[in-house]
């Protein structure tokens, strides 16, 4: 099983360190992995701005750097999201169309391909879960608040067996962060507060650290939370779990 | 309209007043949860809401066949039904009835269709006087704003504000901010208008194909209290207000209470067939756009919408930008995405203001995917040439280096060399993301740098 490494592109530049425990943690579970050199990004920032036209040449590298493994496995729900929607070729979609369905989000390739229920390990921390709407309403990684479903959450199932952590629960379950691509900028005043409000929940709750699936929301968080000199850490889901296996 | 703001600079202005961002968005919350809690008893709900999508998508598919099965059974009914191509027909025919019967006056209930086609407005111009009879709509009428939302017209609002208008407006005690108080004083202002008033207006939440008959769903009873104290009763309709039997109310009706405020259904869901003896009452069936939109593929699903405001109450954004901010009769996610049909370059921001989070498409009780047709208006709207030319510029630049690996690779590092060497050009009032946030700290090496480096398997060396 040839497993391919996706890293979005800003974690690549900003937060190698989350790659690096994403490419770890594979190795350990047993994976062989690669990370295709000549990756750049999925597009969405174009897409998600009203350019997905301009992304066929992100889809054409994606295609010829992917097209050889039997998964693609990335550290964002929101990236992910967006091949799985929007990844075409015009002279193959057959290629495309399959490369779409092999392209899975790190916690649901845990748990739903590896088939692995619980990672041990150790970090005895009170830890608040953001989960991105991405992730979470797009790839339904995990319930949404609003629907009359049971719940159930990929990444809570594997963070909450990790011996000594103290999972919270947030007052507002899955409320966005405000981080939203462009938006973060284009609509600065509200993707603001609605960061200071994501951080005030955790707050209220005592966390020491907020983790979460996407590195987009945390880095926001983490803009704010480093303006506001507040001691809560960022940590990406990946980095709880390679350290602690 | 209040403002031409756009709506991120709106909701700048909004988000000056912190306590009252708080206030507003914790209000809507509030709302939300007493949705769940009131969705959540039924075990159905999920099929409930299926059931009200499927109805709806064959009324789409078969609007022509209703809508005329509707007005014939409304005149065998003795109701005469009437056909608005736009807003200003609309306007026209409703001031047309009240000049057919000489009256000055109207009493009117709460119709988003009005707002759309600003009746109020036109009507004020030919000077006839129109009191709104919805406790949230006459406290904004008094105020001359806008709803901010459409199920709760005045939520931007608080008691100390409304006592300020009352006080001005009907000579309530000033500082009195006793709620009781300001509705008994609305209370005898606004059963004024219900006894001297011949013609009264109401909005229609469903009209039945099957039977002729329209349903009318209020808490305070002001639609019943204008109808049957007028001699002429005047409805006014989008024609996706349609549904084919009656027994489909019984799927809607649950929903729509239970999605818009928490309530299992509304204090009245009001049926009206037929006018009284000596009496009239009409109906305008409007157009304004729904068939441009019934005829975009991607959009038509929009024309679903039962106009609970649910959507409004769960999104983020919406909850801290306040309605007024979207600069449309309806605001919030789903009137981010009506609004551009209605005229793309003056809402082209709409579809932008939103994370795309998707909390709209799931409490939606017609299912209609609000956030997937945001992302696609999006991508209308820069094919149509509404986007500023630097973003397109912007982007275009993106999409080179991002399609090609030297390029960005030799972009990052430049950015990285930057943001270590020269942070002021990053660092500074220009850049929105640094005004309120820190920018990350840039790292020694890219992670490709260090997989270059430390990559255990040959392969990969081979890649380089």
């Amino acid at each position: 099983m040839k497993i391919g490494l996706f890293i979005p592109c800003y974690v690549d530049q900003f937060y190698p360190k989350v790659a690096i425990a994403t490419y770890e943690l594979l190795q350990k579970l047993g994976c062989d992995v690669r990370f295709p050199i000549k990756q750049t990004c999925c597009g969405q920032p174009m897409a998600n701005s009203g350019y997905e036209h301009l992304t066929k040449g992100c889809d054409t590298n994606f295609i010829a750097n992917f097209s050889e493994f039997d998964y693609i496995v990335c550290p964002s729900g929101s990236c992910v999201l967006h091949v799985k929607e929007h990844l075409h070729d015009e002279n193959n979609e057959a290629l495309a169309s399959q490369m779409r369905k092999r392209v899975f989000e790190l916690t649901e390739f845990i748990t739903d391909i590896l088939k692995i229920e619980m990672i041990p390990g150790n970090f005895p921390h009170k830890v608040g879960m953001h989960q991105s709407c991405h992730g979470q309403r797009g790839l339904k990684l995990s319930q949404m608040t609003e629907l009359n479903a049971p719940f159930f959450s990929k990444p809570e199932q594997l963070l909450s067996k990790i011996k000594g952590i103290n999972l919270v629960s947030l007052s507002r379950k899955d409320e966005c962060c405000g981080f939203g691509g462009t938006f973060c900028v284009t609509e600065e005043a509200i993707s603001v507060k609605m960061g200071q409000d994501r951080i005030k929940d955790h707050e209220d709750h005592q966390v020491e650290y907020i983790t979460g699936g996407d590195m987009s929301c945390l880095m926001h968080l983490e803009g704010i939370l480093k303006r506001q000199k507040s001691p809560i850490k960022i940590i990406h889901i990946a980095e709880i779990l390679n350290a602690t296996i | 309209m209040k403002n031409n703001l756009e709506h991120s600079e709106a909701a700048a202005i909004f988000n000056k007043d912190v306590k009252r961002v708080d206030w507003h968005d914790e209000t809507l919350w509030f709302v939300r949860e007493k949705r769940d809690k009131a969705a959540f008893q039924i075990p159905e709900w999920e099929l409930l809401r299926e059931t009200a999508s499927e109805i709806k998508n064959n009324v789409l598919s078969n609007i022509h066949d209703y809508l005329l099965e509707f007005e014939s059974n409304a005149q065998k009914n003795g109701v005469i039904i009437h056909w608005a191509a736009d807003a200003d027909e609309h306007n026209k025919i409703v001031h047309s009835i009240m000049e057919k019967h000489g009256v000055k006056q109207m009493v009117k209930s709460k119709s988003m269709l009005t707002e759309e086609c600003h009746l109020n407005e036109y009507l004020f111009e030919k000077g006839i006087d129109v009191i709104d009879s919805d406790l949230g709509e006459r406290i904004v009428q008094f105020r001359k704003e806008p709803p901010s939302h459409i199920v709760l017209p005045a939520i931007h609002l608080k008691k100390e504000d409304v006592s300020e208008t009352f006080h001005e407006h009907l000579g309530t005690e000033k500082g009195n901010n006793d709620p009781q108080y300001l509705t008994e004083a609305a209370r005898l202002h606004l059963r004024d208008a219900f006894l001297t008033r011949k013609v009264a207006l109401t909005g229609v939440n469903f009209a039945i194909a099957e039977t002729g008959e329209i349903v009318v769903c209020t808490n305070e009873g002001n639609a019943d209290m204008g109808v049957h104290l007028a001699d002429v009763h005047i409805a006014c309709m989008g024609f996706e207000k349609i549904i084919p039997q009656r027994k489909h109310l019984s799927v809607f009706l649950r929903l729509l209470a239970r999605s818009a405020t928490g309530q299992p259904i509304t204090t009245f869901s009001s049926h009206f067939k037929t006018p009284r003896d000596g009496k009239e009452m009409h109906i305008v069936i409007v157009d304004n756009g729904r068939t441009t939109q019934l005829g975009r593929e991607d959009f038509r699903s929009s024309l679903k919408c039962i106009r609970c405001g649910a959507c409004m109450n769960t999104c983020p954004v919406y909850r801290r930008s306040g309605g007024h901010s979207y600069h449309n009769a309806v605001a919030g996610p789903i009137g981010s995405i009506l609004a551009p049909n209605l005229d793309m370059s003056k809402n082209a921001d709409l579809p932008f203001a939103s994370t795309l989070c998707g909390s709209c498409t799931n409490v939606c009780p017609v299912k209609i995917d609000i956030h997937d047709q945001l992302y696609k208006w999006r991508q209308v709207l820069v094919k149509e040439g509404h986007t500023p030319l630097g973003k397109t510029v912007a982007m275009k630049g993106m999409a080179t280096v991002l399609a090609n690996p030297m390029v960005f690779d030799f972009a990052g590092k430049a950015g990285r060399f930057v943001m270590k060497n020269i942070p002021i050009l990053v660092n500074n009032s220009l850049n929105p993301w640094y005004k309120q946030r820190e920018m990350p700290a840039p790292p020694e090496e890219s992670f490709r740098e260090w997989y270059k480096k430390n990559a255990k398997e040959s392969k990969d060396k081979q890649n380089e």
